[in-house]
């Protein structure tokens, strides 16, 4: 299967990530790659580069400074009103174009909406390997990118190679990798790139856009705090027992699929491989088995307390506490008792 | 075989859809941990029902036909022949063992290719497709075949707002990260439609009986276009799968809270001191924002 690395691509350098730059905010996506990124650059004694594109702004001016406080070296930058809203078209030609001109080796994207949308493109367009939703990235002996992800229900992994072809892409879901601490002293070298692109020749127009209401939004991806609740909670009520504890905490509350499948929560509360992917400080999950496309969604939080009649649940293989127990009875009784911990003003809120 | 005749006016939609193993009904082996696939019912996959409601939807108000696409093994008929029975008016299956081992760079070949011999005679005005399968899970499909073949693309489409014919223009919401896009865009486009964004219909009687009869094209490689097969299946693909392994078990066990004998009151209290305990500065971060 292996040929050797055509002569046309061994040319190709570093490690670049593309910094997801929306309406004037970073994903924080970006960072965790950032993170991920610098490792692969040290381990090949590469450069780290984050990929920035947008409006000229004070917001962009911003995200290039925090790019070297995430951990790059360098930044390739394309400044054009086109790119103010995010669209295919001004995107792809963009980042095509860096990557034809400053050859990187790997780049990494968030697999966001528009982490997808435009790592399938440009990676269609350079006729070159994208491995979806990885959950670990390395470089192997070989100096290739071994990208890990979960193969069909998260029951098993696979670790996927671009061999021939450069650069070698992956895209990482949100919250996967952890979120490296920013150092506010770094600084790097600035590429300029010029958008070869007019207004009048991109055919896709923005005409509105309609933020998400901010009231009642899960946030589950950056919560700190999460309570869920599974079937086990038996009816819809008693899912007021997981929101009240989310509240305690000042949390969020998110479910297993079943519970939305059965319309009980919306879709954006579940968690797992086919939800959101969690890493909270705490994650208590209430009547939840704890089947394997669950755990790949809440392996990555610092602690999982269980609560679950059955001993023998899955769930207590990866939780780091457990209470064998109705969850009907401990959910009150841990809101009560965390209220009484807290202090009474938590009880106000 | 030839390709299916295209309308002449109306509007010449093509929906892809993939046949996926049904993965509610997936088990895997208690002993090796892999997954098994034998007796594993197939359908199509589920993401794709909303393209194809949609694609069926804008064929009824504006008239044109809907071709169903899907590339897979010679079993992928009965997916075929189930989007007939919901409605649609003519299936091409490609299908080759070249094709066999395809990622989404060489998947988004094979279909792009067939596509564009679909719209020799009448150009395609929209290639739907589903925003993301439930076995490779990619969404990369769809990108990688508006990228071939020029379309605009409409990626996560909750709903299409209006489409004007003689202009050619089309405006949908799109789902973006923090919120909803409203697009304008030209036809010829290619459109994945998001999930939740309408219900697949129930097949008439009349459309059940013709998919059961239905002829379906059927085209190796070179019939659906394809002119270097080393751009197909495994040698049209970049990526390698070099191991498959299942995830390791954690080592530690789970501490367990004893509640025998215990009233409510007090397992929770014994549950908060064992988590403050193994994460002594939550306590007081929980104090600080919560007070
Ligand atoms: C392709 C695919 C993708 C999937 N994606 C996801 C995903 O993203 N997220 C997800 O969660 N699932 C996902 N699933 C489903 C997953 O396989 C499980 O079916 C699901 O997680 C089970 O949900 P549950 O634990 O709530 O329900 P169950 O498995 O029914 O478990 C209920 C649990 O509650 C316990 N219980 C009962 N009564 C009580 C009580 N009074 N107090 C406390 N405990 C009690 C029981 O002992 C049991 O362990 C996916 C499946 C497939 C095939
Ligand atoms: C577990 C697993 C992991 C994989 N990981 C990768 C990876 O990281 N990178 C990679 O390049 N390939 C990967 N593949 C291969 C990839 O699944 C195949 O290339 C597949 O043919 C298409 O990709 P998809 O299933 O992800 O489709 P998606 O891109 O998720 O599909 C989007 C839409 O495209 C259409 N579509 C997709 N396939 C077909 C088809 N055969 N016929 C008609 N319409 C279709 C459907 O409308 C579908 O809704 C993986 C496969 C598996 C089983």
């Amino acid at each position: 299967m292996k040929k050797e690395l055509p002569e046309k691509f061994r040319s190709y350098k570093h490690v670049w990530v593309f910094v997801e730059l929306e309406r004037g905010k970073v994903h924080p996506v970006s960072w965790e790659l950032m993170g991920e990124g610098r490792k692969l650059a040290d381990k090949l004694g590469v450069d780290l580069a984050g990929v920035v594109l947008g409006p000229k702004s004070d917001e962009t001016r911003q995200a290039i400074k925090e790019t070297y406080h995430y951990g790059a070296d360098v930044c390739y930058i394309c400044e054009d009103p086109a790119l103010a809203d995010y669209r295919n078209e001004p995107y792809t030609r963009a980042l095509t174009d860096l990557v034809n001109t400053h050859q990187p080796e790997i780049m990494l994207l968030g697999a966001t909406t528009l982490g997808r949308d435009l790592a399938g493109s440009v990676a269609t367009t350079l006729k070159t390997g994208l491995t979806a939703d990885s959950t670990e990235l390395d470089v192997d002996d070989e100096k290739s990118l071994a990208a890990t992800r979960p193969t069909f229900g998260g029951t098993l992994l696979c670790t996927i190679h671009t061999l021939n072809f450069r650069p070698q892409m992956a895209t990482v879901r949100p919250r996967v990798m952890a979120m490296p601490e920013p150092d506010r002293s770094r600084s790097g070298r600035m590429v300029w790139h010029s958008l070869k692109m007019d207004e009048a020749d991109i055919v896709t127009k923005v005409l509105e856009y309609v933020a998400d209401a901010t009231t009642d939004d899960a946030n589950l991806a950056y919560a700190d705090i999460v309570v869920a609740g599974g079937m086990g909670l038996r009816v819809p009520e008693n899912f007021r027992l997981v929101t009240r504890l989310a509240d305690v905490l000042g949390g969020e509350y998110g479910c297993s699929r079943p519970v939305v499948q059965k319309g009980w929560l919306p879709a954006d509360r579940q968690i797992g491989q086919t939800g959101n992917t969690i890493r909270p400080r705490l994650y208590i999950a209430a009547g939840i088995s704890g089947a394997i496309q669950h755990r790949v969604g809440v392996e990555g939080a610092d602690l999982i307390v269980a609560i679950n009649t059955d001993p023998a649940a899955k769930i207590f293989e990866f939780a780091h506490m457990g209470v064998v127990a109705d969850a009907l009875t401990v959910l009150p009784a841990l809101a009560d008792a965390f209220e009484r911990r807290l202090g009474r003003r938590a009880m106000a809120s | 075989m030839d390709a299916p005749e295209t309308p002449t006016d109306g509007l010449n939609i093509v929906v892809c859809i993939k046949q996926v193993p049904d993965s509610a009904q997936i088990r895997v082996h208690p002993v090796t941990n892999t997954i098994m696939r034998q007796g594993v019912p197939t359908i199509i996959n589920p993401y794709d029902l909303f393209a194809l409601e949609e694609a069926m939807r804008l064929r009824d108000q504006y008239g044109g036909q809907v071709t169903v696409l899907c590339m897979g093994p010679p079993m992928a008929e009965d997916a075929l022949r189930r989007a007939l029975g919901l409605g649609a008016d003519k299936a091409v299956l490609i299908t080759d063992r070249r094709f066999a081992g395809s990622d989404t760079l060489a998947t988004s070949f094979a279909l792009a290719t067939a596509l564009t011999r679909l719209g020799a005679d009448h150009p395609v005005d929209i290639v739907f497709t589903g925003k993301q399968t439930i076995d490779g899970d990619t969404a990369q499909v769809g990108p990688g075949i508006a990228s071939r073949l020029e379309l605009n693309q409409l990626t996560y489409v909750s709903a299409i707002d209006t489409l004007d014919q003689g202009k050619g223009e089309i405006v949908v919401r799109r789902r973006a990260e923090g919120g909803v896009q409203v697009l304008k865009s030209k036809l010829p486009c290619l459109i994945t439609m998001l999930e939740g964004s309408n219900e697949i219909r129930r097949g008439s009687v009349a459309d059940m009986l013709r998919a059961a009869r239905a002829e379906l094209t059927v085209w190796s490689a070179e019939e659906a276009g394809v002119e270097d097969v080393m751009m197909c299946g495994l040698r049209g693909s970049p990526t390698v799968v070099k191991r498959v392994f299942a995830p390791s078990a954690r080592d530690e066990q789970a501490e367990m809270v004893t509640v025998e004998g215990k009233q409510p009151a007090q397992i929770g209290d014994a549950i908060i001191d064992l988590i403050f305990a193994a994460q002594p500065k939550l306590e007081a971060d929980l104090s600080a924002a919560l007070n």
